[in-house]
């Protein structure tokens, strides 16, 4: 008895469908763009989808008083800010360095 | 007795307001109306209040320059806002020809609606919170970062040099000073061990003998409370700290472009920004809703709540007619290089208050550690530079 | 499926859509703050308000700005000559395409052991507190360290070179 059949007979099922198009919307986004920082929104989109998927868990789990997903997702976020920074700062560098962000003219390790 | 009754019933008169205006409906509804009607008092309020806190300013900052202000619309100049309120209304909407349209109107819409929503969590008065959150402080602070993007949004809508310029000055001072902000009202939350607004206040509303246990009244508090007093004078950009509009530079920052309507809801967006800070402030360390002596008890918690955020204000008022205006960087580096250090330390003198117990020992020990750490800090680590010989260069 | 969750899934994905799709650097920045701040109402209709407040205050509040400053440091308001999508942009439509069915199938034929209406879970900032300080206190410091190592990281790499003497 799949939920397909039983429609969404769970909740659960719709947030993780809205995780996974938003997974793969930040993917089509990394990969289809031209510009560095476009690629790192994709990321954030993608760090997003994943937290939403932890909570969707958390909130429709079997033990949600252990607080597990939701501490996982607070330290996603936090590492995720992180990361844009580090990210953000690369491309920053690379710009002064090569003048552009289009990734398709950054495809030499010299310079 | 009839008389403290009827103080009580004085105290809470609003709700017994709402509660009657809302039995005349079915039950059904009863509790979205109530809702609804806190609403409507919430936004009919407090821009009520920016109007007459405008006419306050224009006469404050003016008696400061020894000159009169408005005086002409109504008894001594009270009806400006009336005037000011239709002129705005009635100019033209001016929006130029290359500016992104779209961002260009959202931008001060999303500034008023985060600012309003900053209220649903402030407590007014006894029962008088719009929203009780668990997590009401994280709140109003997610509210306070959301506008800082719409301050963005009007610098960068605008094609226009000086708004960009503007707003990334204002937004970078704005992230600054919103660390310091977040860690000085983290010190409360260390004492009286709760996110929720109402519950910091009850924390507050105890008195020993006459004087109330406001948190302004211990060391880390003191210290607390002024670097939020100045970050919040740095999030509202306000004077001195108000070089992102400074008028005698950058036109009028990053909303040089918004005439008319917007431009009085970027006004509005600003002033009530500072009406919520204020009221966050008095909140956090100046008890709230609680009188100050436990005699004066019996008077309404609104009267106090509303009285200690016009004070506010007017401190505001009086900073901005009397301090000259920071420089950018002057302002970056007070930010992180004495605002953002005084602040962990004073975090760690609140936890070493938390556990030194009562007594007269802590208030030494804490008041110790935070003066030298001012002077220290403050007065001998930011000596200026001394200044060589004046050079001059003539214009040819 | 309540109509709350439909408007709040479109949002943010009507959000996401826009940020990878337009051609304006500054308009995907507000696309995906849009998005962000859909997830956000989407964790408070989980009951998670913690996390909600936590994403408006850090991705609005902190990594929104930091992508606008970072467009406007680099001159993203410029179009590209050669167009906004990259030439390899088909392959990579593919491979997300892909990405998607294979999620979507497996949550749509997972049978479903999880009970359908679980009870609201009463989750308070103390019980988040405790848990921090007493379970997971060790990926909290290691999170410490982390953003530590990431604000000095981020520093260094976007410092200007000092010009070295010829």
């Amino acid at each position: 008895m799949t939920t397909l059949e039983t429609g969404f007979a769970s909740p659960l099922a719709g947030y993780l469908l809205v995780a996974a198009l938003l997974f793969a919307i930040g993917l089509a986004g990394a990969l289809v763009r031209r510009n560095a920082i476009l690629v790192l929104i994709g990321i954030e989109l993608m760090l997003n989808a994943a937290n939403l998927n932890l909570i969707a868990f958390w909130r429709y789990g079997p033990h949600p008083e252990a607080l597990t997903g939701m501490m996982f997702a607070i330290f996603s976020i936090a590492v995720a800010a992180a990361e844009a920074a580090v990210g953000l700062g690369l491309v920053i560098a690379i710009y002064r360095h090569t003048n552009t962000t289009d990734l398709d003219k950054m495809n030499r390790m010299k310079g | 007795m009839a008389a403290s009754s009827f103080f009580v019933d004085l105290d809470q008169i609003f709700i017994i307001l709402r509660d009657w205006i809302v039995g005349f409906l079915p039950v059904a509804l009863r509790p979205a109306a109530g809702v609804v009607l806190s609403v409507i008092a919430i936004v009919a309020v407090f821009p009520g209040l920016f109007a007459l806190t405008t006419v306050f300013e224009r006469k404050g900052l003016a008696r400061i320059q020894n000159r009169l202000g408005p005086n002409r619309v109504g008894p001594f100049g009270f009806f400006q806002p009336i005037a000011d309120g239709i002129k705005s209304l009635t100019k033209e909407d001016i929006v130029p020809f290359s500016a992104n349209a779209a961002v260009h109107f959202l931008a001060p819409l999303v500034l008023v609606v985060t600012v309003f929503m900053g209220f649903a969590v402030l407590p007014m008065g006894r029962n008088m919170v719009l929203v009780d959150m668990d997590a009401g402080l994280l709140f109003f602070f997610a509210m306070g970062a959301a506008t800082e993007l719409s301050v963005f949004m009007a610098g960068w809508s605008s094609r226009n040099k000086y708004s960009l310029l503007g707003a990334m000055r204002a937004v970078a001072q704005m992230i600054s000073y919103e660390v310091v902000l977040l860690l000085s009202s983290v010190a409360v939350v260390m004492i009286s061990g709760s996110l929720s607004l109402p519950k910091i206040v009850a924390a507050q509303n105890q008195y020993t003998g006459w004087f109330p246990h406001w948190y302004i009244f211990t060391p880390w508090g003191l210290a607390g409370f002024i670097m939020y007093a100045i970050a919040a004078t740095a999030e509202t950009n306000r004077s001195p700290f108000d070089l992102p509009e400074g008028e005698s530079e950058l036109v009028a920052g990053y909303h040089t472009e918004y005439s008319g309507f917007k431009f009085a809801l970027f006004f509005l967006g600003e002033y009530l920004a500072m009406f919520s800070i204020s009221g966050l402030g008095t909140t956090l360390f100046l008890g709230g809703w609680s009188a100050p002596l436990s005699l004066l008890t019996w008077v309404p918690s609104w009267i106090w709540f509303f009285g200690k955020m016009m004070m506010s204000i007017f401190v505001f008022i009086w900073m901005r007619g009397t301090l000259p205006r920071l420089r950018q960087d002057q302002l970056m580096n007070f930010a992180w290089k004495f605002a953002l250090p005084f602040t962990l330390l004073n975090l760690m003198v609140t936890a070493l208050w938390r556990f030194m117990g009562e007594g007269w020992a802590r208030w030494v020990v804490c008041t110790a550690i935070l003066a030298v750490a001012y002077v220290v800090m403050a007065r001998v680590g930011s000596r200026e530079e001394h200044f060589g010989r004046r050079s001059y260069r003539y214009a040819e | 499926m309540t109509p709350v969750f439909y408007l709040l899934a479109a949002l943010t994905l009507a959000g996401g859509l826009a940020a990878v799709l337009l051609k304006h650097l500054v308009h995907c920045a507000l696309a995906v703050t849009v998005a962000f701040a859909g997830l956000a109402l989407l964790f408070l209709q989980l009951d998670a308000q913690f996390a909600g407040f936590a994403q408006i205050l850090v991705y609005i509040g902190a990594v929104a700005i930091l992508i606008v400053f970072a467009i406007l440091l680099t001159r993203g308001s410029e179009l590209p000559k050669d167009g906004v999508f990259s030439r390899t942009w088909f392959v990579g439509l593919v491979i997300a395409a892909g990405v998607f069915a294979v999620l979507g199938w497996a949550v749509l034929e997972s049978v479903s052991a999880i009970p359908e209406q679980s009870a609201v879970p009463q989750v308070t900032v103390h019980d988040i507190g405790v848990a921090l300080v007493g379970r997971y206190v060790l990926p909290l410091e290691i999170v410490a360290l982390l953003l530590t190592a990431a604000t000095i990281g981020a520093v260094i790499v976007a410092m200007h070179e000092k010009v070295r003497p010829k």
